[in-house]
């Protein structure tokens, strides 16, 4: 079984980060496997346990984002791959996952049903697509039963059981697997797992980022004298503007 | 590359009468990317395993306490200082620093860590002969067996070496019988091993043992009712007929005391990485909530009364912290040099700690009374929610308390430390009689005014750290050659001196912390370091200075006592600085960040 998991390279979840020149400024910021993928490769690392087969990490990010990769090498995965360039948009990273999927022919190709920075998921469908494989998202259970997969859907008001045969795309979500620490003796032996860094296959960019806005800011709220009716309606009529 | 020439290691207590580079010394912002994964990795498990259950922790008869030893072995925390050879990782003495450090957040179970990582599994490791080893650090480094160390008696606490459990070798010569009766042992209540101290027939000294719960005879009282640690099992524990295998004896017949005091010194230092973890996440969750609890319709951190105790808390925490680093660094080195020299890795390590149990002894004392500090003024920001149970403060202020009682008193190691010194430099291996005697001929002398050169960087702050040693070699020595030998009755001036002592070290070590990392990120990046530095070297030089007159003031009389206290004002003399004013600039940048950032 070979399994390849995509993870993101994103700002720790918590970190508040600021704008400068228009632009998010990630200095000093802690960067993380972005939430979903650790999901994704939680599950991956069981499956692999379970099948005896090999799991491979990819990531498309300049290297600063090794650090992040060696975590997932100190979670479980067998080998890493970073293709060397700046995740532009989904478009580009699906772009260089296909590429790699493509000669290496995995069973199973797992990520998050997002990253948790610009949150849009549209990777695992776009990479499914370039490989024409089948794509379930969000994928909140999977089993394997030899060469088909059983998962397992939230949909509107109920759950939804698939049944895919491999080799097949999917986008996780908890509950699928719980987040794993790495354990002391994995992140010993992270740094003598093999990262192979690949130069990026060319890929037009169809999208740019013009501007980021912050949302604006919620004015505080204003309490009105239960005696003052008057005052209550010019303020929404003329400040709210909602009458 | 630039070839940094290292000069020759800096000897245990030798800070007081030498100079360090900053180059040389080890800052927390030097760890590699593994020890910072493996620092996270531990984040990682308080967050998920702790933090969410402390209710479920904190009830002591829950057995919780056994999973989360249990995950910790799991994840191989419990076998970080523990070779290779016998299950563990093997990893540096700073590395272990740094796992005590951020598990030191985790309240009761930080001190379950500590005591069967340290207290339980070390003197086995250090001690214990080569089927010792085999037979029981695989089991400890993976926690399927729990360790507890058992040395204070109800008669014996301090006074360790007074405790009346005694052993006798049985008729045929196989066994020790053990009988005795052991207070305050953490983790007693889940232990699968104790170390146990005591007199073999009419010894003066301890001996060691390493005592199996299955040999039976060991019977326990109820956990004890405590005011804070409460998740932490402590136990009286009595052995009555308990046989142990002779060949369980640890080291040597006598050598016990011994054991029980170098292992304490890894204790001390260890503690003092434990506090560290424990202030940071304090000082965030007072910051956090200075942020969000509105008073007069505004946050209460735009207070300058918040203000001056997030600035505070903030410079504190940061000092210590670059102290037991540098500590904990000076240890490795030490042992990293003696095991180059063919001396065995047990030994080695042993000897390295030995040779800085001064500066174990400082950190401990410091380090707890910084957390005590934080954690006060930490409530106090919470106001009456700080009072209350459902905000974290409570138990943080509880659990804190510990810390200044355990591993010794901090009265015992201030006197240990000061000890240490005076007896070293007797011996000759600390060479602080020849300074001591330059500082009271400058004493008599006329003061030399030599300029200080203001564009080298902290040149005026290096002067003062020159001055405030001066006092404490000026002090220590009048008070050494007024009372001989005797001075150790003297506590009250023991312990002046050893705060002097204290101050000294952690005000010298955020300086080079501070100096070191100007050279890697330079000046501008460094701001609030720079604050940090600024003012605790400001407060080490007003508390050296109360120290030291107190000190004097108890001895000396007449013409000596004017020379002193003259001495001890040009000594401890600082340009003022506006302390207000930086830690208002501090306090701000540690709001605006929400967390401690440093």
């Amino acid at each position: 079984m070979k399994i390849l998991t995509c993870i993101s390279h994103v700002p720790d979840t918590n970190a508040k980060i600021p704008f400068k020149d228009g632009q998010p400024d990630l200095n000093g910021i802690s960067f993380v496997i972005a939430p979903y993928d650790d999901f994704a490769l939680a599950r991956a690392v069981e499956l692999r346990d379970q099948t005896k087969g090999k799991l491979t990490v990819l990531n498309v990010g300049l290297a600063d984002t090794e650090p992040t990769i060696r975590k997932a090498l100190a979670i479980g995965a067998d080998d890493a791959i970073r293709v060397n360039a700046h995740p532009h948009d989904a478009f580009y990273v699906a772009s260089q996952i296909a590429a790699i999927a493509k000669q290496e022919n995995y069973d199973l190709i797992l990520m998050g049903r997002e990253s948790s920075d610009f949150n849009g998921g549209q990777v695992h469908g776009m990479v499914a697509e370039m490989l024409g494989l089948p794509c379930v998202v969000p994928c909140m259970k999977l089993d394997l039963n030899g060469n088909v997969a059983v998962m397992q859907r939230e949909i509107e008001g109920g759950k939804e059981i698939v049944e895919v045969a491999l080799p097949f795309v999917a986008g996780c979500q908890e509950p699928i697997a719980e987040w794993k620490i790495p354990n002391m003796r994995g992140i010993m032996s992270a740094k003598t797992k093999p990262l192979k860094v690949v130069e990026p296959v060319a890929v037009e960019n169809y999208t740019r980022i013009i501007k980021y806005e912050m949302p604006p800011q919620r004015s505080s709220v204003k309490m009105i004298d239960k005696d003052n009716i008057g005052e209550l309606v010019r303020l929404l009529r003329e400040e709210a503007k909602v009458l | 590359m630039e070839m940094v020439e290292r000069k020759e290691a800096l000897k245990g207590g030798e800070f007081l009468i030498r100079e360090s580079e900053a180059h040389d010394v080890f800052i927390p912002e030097d760890f590699t990317e593994e020890q910072r994964m493996m620092a996270q990795a531990c984040t990682d498990f308080l967050r998920t395993e702790v933090f969410p259950n402390v209710d479920k922790m904190e009830d002591v008869e829950s057995g919780f306490m056994i999973e989360l030893m249990n995950k910790a072995g799991e994840l191989g925390l419990l076998g970080i200082s523990v070779p290779e050879e016998y299950g563990g990782l093997g990893m540096s003495f700073n590395t272990s620093m740094l796992v005590a450090d951020v598990l030191g957040t985790g309240g009761s179970f930080s001190t379950a860590f500590g005591a069967h990582t340290g207290i339980g599994t070390l003197p086995i490791l250090y001690y214990g002969n080569e089927e010792q080893k085999r037979k029981y650090l695989p089991k400890l480094a993976t926690g399927e067996w729990k360790a507890s160390y058992c040395l204070t008696e109800p008669d014996a606490g301090s006074d360790a070496n007074s405790g009346k459990t005694k052993a006798r070798l049985s008729e045929d010569g196989k066994h020790y019988i053990i009988n005795g009766q052991k207070m305050w042992i953490t983790n007693a209540g889940f232990a699968d091993l104790f170390i146990v101290f005591a007199k073999i027939d009419d010894d003066k000294n301890l001996t060691a043992f390493i005592v199996e719960k299955s040999y039976g005879g060991i019977t326990m009282n109820d956990e004890e009712k405590k005011l804070g640690i409460k998740g932490s099992s402590t136990r009286q524990v009595f052995f009555n007929d308990c046989h142990v295998p002779v060949e369980n004896m640890l080291s040597t017949r006598g050598n016990g005391f011994k054991i029980a005091v170098n292992i304490l010194n890894i204790g001390r230092i260890k503690l003092a990485a434990a506090v560290i973890g424990a202030c940071k996440d304090v000082i965030t969750m007072a910051t956090n909530y200075a942020n969000e609890r509105k008073q007069f319709g505004k946050p209460i951190s735009s207070f300058g009364a918040i203000k001056h105790k997030i600035g505070e808390m903030s410079a504190l925490t940061y000092a210590t912290e670059s102290a037991a680093y540098r500590a904990g660094q000076c240890i490795e080195d030490k042992i990293n040099s003696l095991i180059a020299e063919g001396m065995d890795e047990a030994q080695a390590k042993l000897k390295g700690v030995e040779q800085f149990a001064i500066e174990c002894a400082i950190m401990k004392v410091h380090g707890s009374e910084v957390l005590d500090y934080v954690v006060d003024e930490s409530l106090q920001t919470y106001g009456g929610m700080g009072f209350s149970e459902e905000a974290p403060m409570a138990r943080a202020y509880r659990d804190a308390r510990i810390t200044r009682i355990y591993e010794g008193t901090n009265e015992i190691n201030r006197m240990l430390l000061v000890g240490m010194i005076l007896k070293r430099a007797m011996a000759g291996e600390l060479d602080v009689l020849g300074p001591a005697m330059a500082v009271a001929k400058e004493l008599t002398s006329v003061p030399t005014f030599s300029a200080i050169d203001a564009s080298v960087l902290f040149a005026e702050e290096k002067e003062a750290i020159k001055g405030l040693k001066k006092a404490v070699l000026m002090v220590a020595g009048k008070a050494a050659q007024t009372f001989g030998p005797a001075l150790e009755e003297q506590q009250e001036i023991m312990m002046h001196v050893a705060d002097m002592i204290i101050e000294t070290y952690v005000a010298e070590s955020a300086l080079l912390r501070t100096e070191k990392l100007i050279g890697i990120r330079g000046e501008a990046a460094c701001q609030q370091y720079i604050n940090m530095a600024r003012l605790y070297l400001n407060r080490a030089a007003d508390k050296v200075a109360y120290h030291g007159k107190e000190a004097i003031n108890s001895f000396a009389t007449g013409d000596e006592q004017k020379v002193m206290l003259m001495g001890l004002k040009r000594f401890t003399k600082m340009n003022p600085i506006n302390a207000t004013a930086i830690r208002r600039e501090l306090a701000d940048f540690v709001i605006e960040q929400n967390k401690y950032p440093f």
